[in-house]
């Protein structure tokens, strides 16, 4: 009795063993829950269509999504394939061996020039210069603006700003022109404010909004290179570019000091704004009249250049990797080969994904097809990004700590905020043997 | 000794009949919840016990360096968590403070014979029942200051209460207060009802003034209860997290709780925020001993 029953379990288990190994062919992607999920979604379905490979996109929630995904890969566990992972993960997750080394491929299908430079160096190498990539870019975005067009083309508004700042009122092409426009629209008696910008300090928001500023004025966060950040961080350009930030958050809506890409959509749908700092990733739904009463009367423009011209945005954005303990990597890389192909990338941005494909990018098709995808080709080739070192976590939160009470509450100086934090940085860096 | 004093098992009931004697039913029941324990509370806490004097990520498959003391020493001399310390004092004090004025106040309102009086606590009590992250959520739609109604019913204009860095503490704690003074009313309800209405008589009689009756009488009776609710309110109020997450990241309303959160999940530093709960861990076993030795004073009186 107890033999046959041993035989039957076996039976059994061996049924479910090959059964598994049949449906081998499906993947699944983890992503965060946002629009370009489901428009990736739309795209892998394409795929199986082709293949027979089922692809699934699973998301969860961005506040939870690094923690979720580092928990899965710290387990070692095997329930994601691949993961379209922020681009400060990279060395986190590449010196850990979560991620699976992409360079041969990489080389292979030449993808450097494939896709847009800066999305291969931010989404893809790490460490950086060192021509070894984790990732290939997916998700491109980056920062860039919205405005009320309705705001900027009453004559009556245009008469009084060219008499009190001389000259025409437009998009601004400067952050001097840009702090100008925020300062005239500022009337919170009629309820309006000048600008919407990142204030929230829970991740990556208030700092991602100060790197725009600091980035466009000539300044860097540090030599990435090389781990120094003396005279960098705290560089005169950037005491310049946070005391314009901090000048500006004066001109943001009441209580914006948590404030990050709902919020600033928000700035624009309830009329409270009249430009507003956002990531192109959520642009669509400000052409949606369903989201946006406003939707007809909102323009777009690209962060625009600090005072000796420099011009960069800050990156948003994702490049997708394969993880180390998928039991599906052959099938994955396969799938990758069919996702940079030019049709699919085509195919991908025509559906709403942003992506990192040069050619795409460049065609007048792409760029015509919204009101923003030309300042997001623009911005796309002008982009900067925050540390990707495995201990990024820590600089963010010091980051975090030492500027937002300057810049909401005006606490101490920018140059003090900024002393302090290079030495913050110092002493993380020192800690782990930089 | 426990066996002496526990019942005897019923010799007619079915466990006897089958011949189960007291000690393996006592087994039977106890056991399973010492290896629960042990599995889930016990080897958890030693663990992290370890893990407290080393260099441990969880996000790296490198392995644990032993490094002594260093993370006790890093974090105790770090401005910040001291900050974090203060900030947390600050709101213990003032969310239970407030939470013991209003709920006792609630509860010598309702200890008297008043129509509706069970409907009006039952309704008192809706608070307590919701979920802290929608209580959060809530309160932050109420305190906006571009549309949210308390600024309306105060009239205050556009107040910042969230954003204000000063009043962003207060806030969040008017929002606790509102939510666990119901918990303490409960608590020092059942112990204004258990004080003896003799006791009152007699006070009558010898004509004791209200004040007086109230310190004398009320207040010493109920206090062996009232520093139950106390101590169940501070462990809590240390611990703060979701409230105060929620509604605002101001650097004034970093708790000790969220500060821990964001070391051991957003910086992977599992050492370090190992140790880091343990400290906090000592801390409020300190506070409650205290409190406990407080009690048992009060008892005996």
């Amino acid at each position: 009795m107890r033999r046959r029953l041993f035989g039957i379990a076996g039976g059994l288990a061996l049924a479910l063993a090959s059964s598994t190994s049949v449906l081998a062919q499906e993947l699944t992607i983890f992503w965060a829950e946002w629009d370009p999920a489901n428009y990736l979604q739309e795209l892998v379905n394409e795929y199986e269509a082709e293949t027979g490979v089922q692809v699934t996109v699973e998301t969860t929630p961005w506040q939870d999504f690094q923690t979720k995904a580092f928990t899965e890969f710290n387990a070692r566990g095997s329930a994601y394939d691949m993961v379209v992972g922020d681009s400060q993960w990279l060395g986190a997750a590449s010196e850990a061996g979560h991620y699976v080394d992409l360079t041969d491929f990489f080389n292979e299908h030449n993808l450097g020039e494939v896709m847009a430079p800066a999305t291969v160096k931010y989404y893809a190498e790490y460490p950086s210069d060192s021509g070894k990539y984790w990732a290939i870019p997916a998700e491109g975005d980056a920062v860039g603006w919205s405005y009320r067009k309705d705001w900027f083309e009453d004559p009556k508004e245009m008469e009084a700003f060219k008499a009190k700042y001389g000259y025409d009122l437009a998009p601004p092409k400067t952050w001097a022109e840009l702090r100008d426009i925020a300062e005239f629209f500022h009337r919170p008696d009629e309820n309006r404010y000048g600008i919407a910008i990142y204030t929230d300090n829970s991740y990556d928001g208030l700092v991602m909004g100060v790197e725009n500023a600091m980035f466009s004025y000539g300044g860097e966060l540090g030599d990435y290179a090389n781990y120094k950040v003396d005279g960098i961080i705290n560089s005169d350009k950037n005491v310049k570019a946070l005391e314009l930030y901090r000048e500006l958050y004066t001109y943001t809506p009441p209580g914006w000091a948590k404030s990050f890409f709902v919020e600033n959509n928000q700035a624009i749908t309830e009329n409270l704004a009249a430009m507003s700092m956002n990531y192109f990733a959520f642009f669509p739904a400000l052409v949606n009249e369903a989201s946006n009463p406003n939707a007809k009367v909102t323009g777009f423009f690209a962060n625009p250049a600090g005072p000796d011209g420099d011009q960069y945005a800050a990156l948003g954005g994702q490049g997708i990797s394969v993880i180390s303990y998928s039991e599906n990597k052959e099938e994955a890389m396969k799938f990758l080969e069919w996702f940079i192909k030019d049709e699919t990338q085509k195919r991908w941005a025509e559906l709403g994904g942003y992506t990192a494909s040069a050619a795409v990018l460049g065609s007048d098709e792409f760029q015509n097809a919204t009101p923003y995808n030309k300042a997001f080709y623009e911005t796309m080739f002008r982009v900067k990004d925050f540390w990707a070192t495995p201990e990024y976590a820590e600089l963010l939160i010091q980051m975090n700590q030492r500027i937002y009470p300057y810049i909401t509450a005006g606490e101490g100086s920018a140059k003090e905020s900024l002393d302090a934090l290079a030495a913050d940085w110092n002493e993380t860096f020192k800690k782990y043997g930089r | 000794m426990t066996t002496l004093t526990m019942t005897r098992l019923d010799p007619q009931s079915r466990a006897a009949r089958r011949g189960m004697s007291d000690i393996s039913i006592r087994n039977l029941f106890i056991i399973p919840t010492i290896l629960f324990l042990i599995i889930f509370n016990i080897f958890p806490l030693l663990y992290s016990l370890y893990y407290s004097f080393t260099d441990f990520r969880a996000s790296t498959n490198a392995p644990a360096n032993w490094v002594g003391l260093a993370n006790y020493r890093e974090l105790l001399n770090d401005p910040f968590i001291w900050t974090n310390f203060a900030i947390t004092a600050k709101y213990v004090i003032v969310s239970v403070a407030g939470q013991v004025i209003v709920g006792f106040g609630v509860a010598m309102l309702l200890n008297r014979d008043i129509p509706f009086k069970g409907l009006i606590t039952t309704l008192l009590l809706l608070p307590m029942m919701l979920s802290m992250a929608v209580v959060g959520l809530f309160w932050k739609l109420l305190y906006d200051p571009s549309f949210g109604i308390i600024n309306y019913a105060l009239g205050l204009g556009r107040f910042e209460w969230l954003s204000d860095p000063d009043m962003a503490l207060y806030a969040v704690a008017i929002t606790d207060i509102w939510m666990w003074s119901p918990f303490v009313m409960l608590l020092s309800l059942a112990g204004l009802s258990a004080v003896p209405k003799h006791l009152y008589e007699a006070a009558a009689i010898d004509r004791a003034g209200p004040l007086y009756t109230f310190f004398r009488i009320t207040l010493p009776l109920v206090a062996p209860i009232l520093m139950i609710a106390i101590i169940f309110r501070t462990m809590e109020a240390f611990k703060t997290f979701d409230i105060a997450y929620i509604m605002t990241s101001q650097p004034t309303t970093e708790m000790i709780a969220i500060r821990l959160y964001k070391m051991a999940f957003q910086e992977w530093q599992t050492g370090m925020s190992c140790a880091f709960a343990y400290i906090v861990l000592i801390m409020v076993v300190a506070i409650t001993n205290i409190y406990v030795k407080y009690l048992n004073k009060v008892k005996e009186r």
